[in-house]
Parts: structure tokens; sequence; C-alpha cells
């Protein structure tokens, strides 16, 4: 039988439509990482957390333009009630201290915001909000590549919309990082936190911030993927999806969130069609993506674009 | 450091109020609620037990509780997970000295797991509309009850639907019928007779494993594209129902022609999909609404009073929460049937018999107040199913309502007597069972089995 060409091709544009979803998720990671150190296992839930004050803002008939950011402000606020509680407490511990915090943190947002707003699954379609061709439910079925007759691939309206959004987000974050003041002061703090006390640089506005704006990059990433899994409590999943992101790309580069998010994407899709048929077993791909990290870490343990680090004895 | 004691005393003494169990008295019966409030199918749980522990308020209230006995319970977090339910099974069984007089998780997981238990325990299992299958036979397995349908009928009618839709049984020849299933115990349960289904009516079948939650599904859906089917059934549960909607439509596939079963067809399940689910199809073996006047009574002495268990008050004669007043009303039958013939004071073998005789007919429906909400049910000892019937409806997004799609259609209960009984036998020599006798009358009538 001869090979599916087009069939392949929709299954790799499929899986970086996916993978970008999976950067959106590692991106918050990378940026708790670069500026304290820490891993913070809370991302899932403030995903969960921003999404959910999202959608029950507008459910309660708060329009779009005012819930997107009174959202905004509570993970803002939420950011600054991590440092002051969380962080700075805890500022002079072992990195598996902070780590076991975050944990916490989880747990605690997770139990929280099912409290707070409830446990239901609820819908998003962003389309009831903004007049964009690609997010028109009724005809966000397929594109047509109709220059090439043999070519019909089928690619998503809202995937495509998905990664314009990730692709913005990004950009602005490397000219944050790069041109800004603030930017430049988040990086100091991440390559040596004493140094940058020295010059002056607030540590605890700078963690802060780098919370805030990892609840802002929540509120995104979690707004995005309510639209194809709606807003429930496997928003919270999306960690596990992000976790072998990070391995691949290493948990110190922005850039390495998103190729790492590629290659999970294109890969885990690959693995459960093909490698799925030719062994006979279904559903592998909620492990098959951890046996792809496996593998890179294997020949990079850094992942692809982390930081080298040695240390002299 | 005075001032923490105190504020540690207080918080502690709150916690104990909040939490201490209620005491048991003379007079009331024990009924353990295995519920899953939180956790990714939270909606199912929420609906499924607010609706049983709705309709119990209502006969507390309106009865004084079942045959005179106020119902007591009690809650157990299980978060629909296996373990956790047969921990909570443990923990549940016997309260105050008093023993639980059934056990319902609304959990395949579960309720599979505590089969052989329950016989041990003499606490009948129940599973509306779901479970092993094999269960059905109560010769074999008579602490087990499935009352409604089971997953074969249900697969049955969902063809026999597919048949209708495509203008006669005979037109489903050279057709392709996917089954998308919940990858776990209670999503396989249907692929092989999803398989003797399309052997049967000469149409090719394909079945497709969701991995839990399912909140991600585009692999599985380009396999879908790829394989081009007629028709998918959907066997989902929780988060996977939506996802599949709204991944189905962005893959191009018509919704008019996925289908849902029965734990993918609740207004949870199909209003966070929006404009993608409308047209959308689900079999039921109870309509949605305020179909009935039990109904109408818990709104007007619960929730217009300030009561009732479900925090949104729109989910009220949604369909868990339907599916949840129709299983308290067969709970409470049961234990009527079981105080009619051994007194107010029964324990759970009793019930187990008041399962395995329930006659919900449409004349006893209506004293209840069920009519038009529960479907016919007759159970015996070598049906602990007793329904075998269900319709469809469709889903309206522009009216935010389900229609009715069908008449009632029955299951093809010959198609799956043959492999009910052949999974019973198998029990029978693997699991160290020794049947009952249902045609002997004393075997039969024992309740103590």
């Amino acid at each position: 039988m001869d090979f599916d060409w087009v069939f392949f091709i929709e299954i790799f544009v499929g899986g970086l439509m996916s993978g970008i979803m999976y950067s959106l998720v590692a991106i918050g990671f990378v940026l708790i990482y670069k500026s304290s150190g820490i891993f913070n296992f809370a991302q899932g839930t403030m995903l969960l957390f921003a999404a959910l004050t999202f959608v029950k803002l507008t459910e309660g008939g708060v329009s779009f333009w005012v819930a997107l950011p009174v959202s905004m402000g509570t993970m803002v606020v939420f950011g600054i009630l991590v440092e002051r509680f969380m962080m700075r407490p805890l500022a002079n511990q072992s990195l598996l201290s902070l780590f076991m915090a975050t944990v916490g943190l989880a747990i605690l947002i997770e139990g929280f915001s099912q409290y707070m707003w409830d446990s239901a699954i609820h819908g998003l379609q962003l389309a009831n909000f903004l007049d964009l061709a690609l997010l028109d439910p009724v005809n966000m079925t397929i594109f047509v590549v109709d220059y090439v007759e043999w070519l019909d691939i089928l690619i998503s309206k809202f995937d495509i919309f998905a990664t314009i959004v990730a692709g913005t987000m990004i950009l602005i974050l490397a000219v944050f990082f790069q041109k800004t003041r603030t930017g430049m002061s988040l990086r100091a703090v991440s390559d040596d936190h004493l140094a940058a006390m020295a010059v002056g640089i607030p540590l605890s506005r700078v963690w802060a911030l780098v919370w805030a704006v990892t609840g802002i990059i929540a509120l995104i990433a979690g707004l995005l993927w309510a639209e194809r899994v709606s807003v429930s409590f496997t928003l919270v999943e999306a960690v596990l999806k992000a976790l072998p992101v990070i391995l691949i790309g290493g948990l110190t580069s922005i850039p390495g969130a998103i190729v790492g998010g590629l290659i999970i994407g294109v890969g885990e899709k690959m693995g459960e069609i093909y490698l799925g048929d030719l062994i006979g077993v279904q559903g592998i791909e909620t492990w098959f993506s951890y046996f792809i990290a496996l593998v890179f870490l294997l020949f990079r343990p850094s992942g692809l674009f982390g930081l080298k680090i040695i240390e002299r004895v | 450091m005075k001032t923490k004691i105190w504020i540690t005393g207080i918080a502690m003494a709150t916690a104990m109020a909040v939490t201490a169990p209620p005491v048991m008295a003379e007079g009331e019966v024990y009924i353990p609620m295995p519920v899953y409030r939180v956790g990714p199918y939270a909606t199912g749980g929420t609906g499924y037990f607010g609706g049983i522990i709705d309709y119990y308020t209502l006969m507390n209230m309106t009865e004084g509780g079942v045959g005179g006995m106020k119902i007591i319970w009690n809650e157990c977090e299980t978060n629909y997970n296996d373990q956790k339910g047969v921990e909570c099974y443990h923990r549940q069984k016997e309260f105050q000295g008093k023993p639980a007089l059934f056990f319902d998780p609304l959990s395949v997981g579960i309720s599979t797991s505590l089969v052989a238990q329950g016989r041990k325990d003499k606490i009948a299992i129940i599973a509306v509309n779901h479970g092993r299958t094999e269960g059905q036979r109560g010769d074999v397995f008579p602490y087990y009850f499935m009352p409604g349908i089971n997953t074969y009928d249900e697969h049955s009618i969902i063809t026999a639907y597919i048949g209708q839709l495509e203008g006669g049984m005979e037109n489903l020849a050279g057709k392709k019928i996917t089954l998308l299933f919940h990858g776990s115990t209670y999503g396989r349960e249907a692929v092989e007779f999803t398989h003797m289904l399309c052997e049967k009516h000469n149409c090719s079948s394909e079945a497709i494993e969701v991995p839990h939650p399912g909140n991600e599904q585009t692999s599985q859906w380009l396999k879908i594209r790829r394989s081009k089917p007629d028709y998918v059934v959907l066997r989902g549960w929780g988060v996977m129902n939506p996802v599949a909607m709204q991944t189905g439509v962005r893959m191009g596939f018509p919704i008019s022609n996925l289908i849902g079963n029965i734990w993918s067809n609740d207004d949870g399940d199909v209003k966070p999909a929006g404009s993608s689910a409308n047209g959308y199809q689900a079999i039921t073996t109870h309509p949605t609404g305020r179909v009935a006047s039990v109904i109408d009574e818990i709104v007007e002495k619960l929730y217009d009073q300030g009561m009732g268990d479900l925090e949104d008050k729109s989910r009220i004669g949604s369909n868990y929460w339907n599916l949840g007043v129709m299983a308290g009303v067969i709970h409470l039958e049961a234990v009527r049937v079981a105080q009619a013939r051994f007194g107010p004071d029964v324990n759970s073998a009793q019930v187990r018999w008041g399962f395995e005789n329930l006659n919900l007919d449409t004349a006893r429906l209506t004293e209840l107040g069920a009519n038009g909400l529960v479907p016919e049910i007759k159970t015996n000892c070598m049906d602990h199913v007793g329904g075998h019937q269900a319709k469809f409806m469709r889903w309206v997004y522009a009216e935010t309502k389900w229609e009715v799609a069908s008449d009632w259609i029955d299951g093809d209960v010959e198609l799956s007597q043959a492999i009910i009984d052949a999974k019973a036998e198998n029990a029978v020599a693997n699991e160290g069972i020794t049947p009952r006798d249902c045609n002997d009358p004393a075997q039969r009538d024992d309740f103590e089995v």
C-alpha cells in the first residue's frame, strides 16, 4: 500500500499545533525557573484558576473586555501574594524546600479553585467574544490548499489562531527580556541573585513580577487550552504534557520550550498513529512523549537549549 | 501563645462539629453515598449523587423516610478512582453498628472491583445503566445489579437507531461504524460487542481508544479522518465528551453522525462544546427536563425553600441529575419491596432480594410520581437489569435543550444473551462461583444467598 503523504502532513501539522499549546504551558515553567531556580509544580493549577476565573466572570454576565483585565489583575495579585507569603519567607531555603512549597501551592489552588468556583465543565467559545474569521464556530472545519489538487490538508482554523497568539506572546516576552530594563533585571536575578542585589535590583519586586507575568501567561494559555478542551479540572493535567517539553528544551530557555513543544507535539502524534498501529496498541501518546524526552536526555542531559552547568569541586 | 492555643482549639472544635458523622438511632436505615464531587468527572458525580440525595431528602420530608424508617447517609469522596472507591466501600459498609443497605458508586471500575466483596459482605453493589455486563445473570452474581440497561443493550440500541437513520437495518450493510471509547474498564466493555453487532448486520467496525481523561484527541480524530467511518459511537465520560464533539467538528466530521452513549448524554457534556454540539444525538433511559411530578415536588419542597443538593439550580432536570433521581426511586423501591416481605427494619441481604424483585410498571411509577422519568423495570433472579430499552435525544444548541429524537427501542437481547451467558459461565469456571438454580423456588426466594 502506498504511503499516504497527505495524512502524514496532517499529522505533522496537527502535532505542531498541539506542540504550540504544550509550549505555552512550558514557558510558564521556564520563566519561574530562570528567575528563581524553582521548578513551579503549580503551573497547571494556575492555568485552571486563571481560566476558571475568566469563564465564571463571563458566565456571570461580565463582558469579555472587562473579564480579561480583571482575570489578569487577579493573576497579578496572585503573583504578589505568592512572593509575599511563599517566596520571601523561604528565600534562603534549599531549592527542594521551594519545590515542595510549589507542590503545596498546587494542591491549595486546585482545592481553592473548585471551592471558590465549581468543579463542573465549562465551555469557552472565544468566538462569542471576538469577531474573527479564525474563530468562526460555524465554519471552522477545514483549510483546503486548493491550488494543489491532490493536497487537501486539514488544518484547524482555531489552531492557526492559537499559533498566532502564542507566537505574538513569545515575541513580546523576547522583547521584554532583551530590551526592557525590567526584563534585564529579571535576567540578572536569574544569573546571580546576590550580584543582582549588590547592584541594587530589588529581588522581592522582581520575583513578584515574574510570578505575576507567569500568572498572565497561565491565563492566556488557559484560555487557549480551554477553547480546545473546555475549562475543567483536567486543565491541571496540561502540566503532564509540558514536563517532557521542558526535559527536551531545557528549563532555562524559552526558545527551548518552543522547540521542545513542537518535537513532543509531532512525536506523540506520530507515535500514537504509526507506532501504535505497528505494535497494535492504542493510547500510547501519554507515555510516548516521555519516552522521546528520555531518549533526548541520554544525548543532551541539559536539554536542547538548557545551560550546561559545570561545578568544580 | 495563648491566642494560638485558643485559635487552634476553636478550629479543631469547628472541624469536629462540621465533620462529625450523624448518630444512628432506632427507626433509621443507612445508605452510603460514595460521591465524586471534585476531579475530572465531577459533573457526573455531582449531578447523579445530587439527584439521589434530593430524592432521599424529599422522602424523609414527605414520608418520614422509606417504610417509616428515616434515611441516613454519609458521603465518601471516591474521585472516580477505583482504589479510593474500594476504600470508601470498606469505610462505609458499616456505620454505627448498622450495615449499609447497598452500595452504588456510579463507576464500572469501582463496582466491578466490589462484585466478590459485596457477595461476601451480603451487600448489593448497584450500577445503574452500566456495569460488568454478565452481572445481569443473577444466578451467578446475586449481589450485583444494573437496573435499566446494560452495555450490550445500549450498543445494540444505538446500532438499531443508526439502522433507523439509514432507513432500515438492511441498509447497514457496507457501512462503517467507529467506537470511540474511554481508555478504562468502562470504555473497553463495549469493544467486543460492537464488532459482534457489525458482524450480524454486515457493517464494518473499528474501535479507537482515547486515553484518560480524554482532553487531547487530535490523534484519534486524525485516525477517524483517515478511516472515514459513516458513524462514530461515542463511549465517553466527563471531559472526553465535549472534547470529542469539538475536535470532531474541527476535523470536519458531521456532528449528527456522532452518536453518544448513556454516559455521553448530559447537558454538562454538550454545553461546554458550544455550537459544535448542535445536532449531536445520544441515547437515554430517562428524558431530561421536569418530566415527572416527583421532580416538581423536589423543586417545590427543596429548591424553592433554599434547600437541595445542586449548587447550580439550572442543572435541575439535567441528564445526570434526573438519572440520580431515577436511581433514588429504584433504590428506595427495592427497600420498600424488601420491607413488604421482611418488615420495616431490613438488612442488606433482604434489600438485595428487593432489588431482585422490582416491578416498576407504569401504574407503580405513576404512584411514585416518577412516570415519564423512570423506564419500566422488572427484575428477576436471571435478569438483574430489567429494562433493556432506551430512546434517543438530539441537542438543540439555540434552545439549550434536548429534543426527543426517537421512540423506545429495544435492545438486541438475543444477541447479547449469548455473550452474557458465555461470560457468566466463564466466571463460574474461573472465579469459584456456585450458581443458584433460579428455577428452584426455594433457592430463588432465599434472600440470604
